[in-house]
């Protein structure tokens, strides 16, 4: 357990001291949020309307921005084969960059997401629904995007193709996610929806550290 | 059969990299306190060798032991008897020398936090331990990949082109290391091309075995 943590604390060190690039996915995010109403206008049956999707869309591509070098600077400074040869096994290892890639990129976005969504006229009784949501939601963006990012690690400017085999994984927790913050701005119970989503993550948990090992395993090859 | 001394070996492996054979027919064998010099010119596969004996590899052909059985067989067990030095130093610019090493010692097994000390001290790294890696010249950053070689008891050190970039006292020290080692029944490969200090070394050219590097002269020629 003490190699888990000390993987996990290495890289919350390295996100801290490199804060520019969480910084930046952050400001990506509420940057996309905040273009809606200006393009779409200030109705707010219209914005209401769309404001789910608004914020899972702006998390799904704010979380891709920083997944692409979720593993890539460990493959080229070699790290990856210690990590390899390590005494955690491999999907422990991905897990643990998994978590302080959330603790660094989804937490944030679960935070000031929903606030955000205000001003898309997404009513304040929603706020604890869309909280929970992104809760859940976040880290299986984190973890299917971690395949992701496993599969393109060995590949130069590999961030369009992460994209594309990433993007159809998340269309469920798009689903889910949204119909649960709906469900709430319209009054209804978000229940069915938060369920679904968590067990997405639990999907996502047990498979994805095993998928992105076996894929960083081909890689070092 | 248990009276006899704990060795390692390969046999008859062979090697191919995507399409190419690199090597074959390469085979083996180490006894405590032994050393090998792997020889051969650029591209004759000591790389290639070295990540196959430390397993990051799968060899295409033959088979990896030690004393008590089949590595394929017990591939974690294996892992916990090497400490693996490859050509990149796996160095965080964003991290100080001694959280490097601090961290290594939790991950590598075997590692033991307290013999990061002594791990400074032997390559001359105690005045830089407060450094972020970013300010360390090759040659110091060769030396703090090297001081991972002795946070932990693991029998057999696989060194791909050790003394790159070192300095005399450096590459002094790190025979010394290795003599050390060899004192205490430790086993050394070492791919190396100009002199290495490991007397009684055996030494293995690989130009023989190789598939590849005729071919890249021909294509050179």
């Amino acid at each position: 357990m003490t190699a888990f943590w000390a993987l996990v604390r290495r890289d919350l060190h390295l996100a801290l001291r490199q804060g520019g690039a969480t910084m930046l996915v952050l400001v990506f995010f509420v940057l996309a949020i905040t273009l809606f109403p200006l393009g779409i206008g200030p109705a707010p049956e219209v914005l209401t309307r769309i404001a789910a999707g608004v914020l899972w869309v702006a998390a799904l591509l704010s979380a891709l921005m920083s997944l692409e070098r979720l593993f890539q600077a460990d493959f080229a400074d070699g790290t990856l084969d210690l990590l390899a040869l390590g005494r955690l096994p491999m999907p422990m290892a991905v897990l643990a960059k998994a978590l302080a890639h959330w603790l660094t990129a989804g937490l944030p976005l679960t935070l000031v997401g929903p606030p955000l969504a205000l001003a898309l006229a997404l009513p304040v009784e929603a706020l604890p629904a869309a909280w929970l949501a992104m809760a859940l939601g976040t880290p299986c963006l984190t973890l299917l995007g971690a395949i992701g990012a496993a599969l393109t690690v060995g590949i130069r400017r590999g961030g369009p193709l992460l994209a594309l085999l990433v993007l159809p994984l998340y269309i469920p927790t798009l689903i889910f996610g949204s119909a649960a913050v709906d469900a709430a701005a319209f009054g209804l119970s978000p229940a069915p929806h938060l369920l679904l989503l968590a067990a997405t993550l639990c999907v996502a948990l047990v498979l994805a550290p095993w998928a992105a090992a076996a894929a960083l395993r081909l890689a070092l090859e | 059969m248990s009276q006899s001394p704990p060795f390692f070996r390969a046999e008859n492996l062979a090697c191919a990299r995507g399409e190419r054979a690199v090597f074959r027919d390469v085979s083996l064998r180490l006894e405590p306190g032994g050393a090998l010099l792997l020889r051969g010119p650029n591209g004759s596969g000591k790389s290639s060798l070295l990540r196959v004996l430390a397993g990051l590899l799968p060899p295409f052909a033959g088979h990896l032991a030690w004393h008590d059985g089949a590595v394929a067989d017990a591939p974690d067990r294996h892992t916990a008897r090497l400490v693996y030095l490859g050509h990149a130093n796996a160095l965080q610019p964003a991290l100080t020398v001694v959280e490097i090493l601090t961290f290594w010692a939790r991950l590598q097994p075997g590692g033991d936090a307290g013999r990061v000390p002594g791990a400074l001290a032997a390559f001359a790294l105690r005045d830089l331990a407060e450094l972020p890696a970013r300010y360390l010249s090759a040659g110091q950053g060769r030396r703090l990949a090297l001081a991972r070689l002795l946070l932990g008891p693991a029998p057999l050190w696989l060194l791909d082109e050790p003394a790159t970039g070192l300095d005399r006292d450096a590459t002094d020290a790190l025979w010394a290391q290795c003599a050390i080692h060899r004192g205490a029944g430790g086993m050394v490969i070492a791919a190396v091309h100009g002199p290495a200090g490991l007397p009684d070394a055996r030494e293995l050219d690989l130009a023989p075995h190789s598939l590849t590097a005729a071919q890249d002269d021909a294509w050179a020629g």
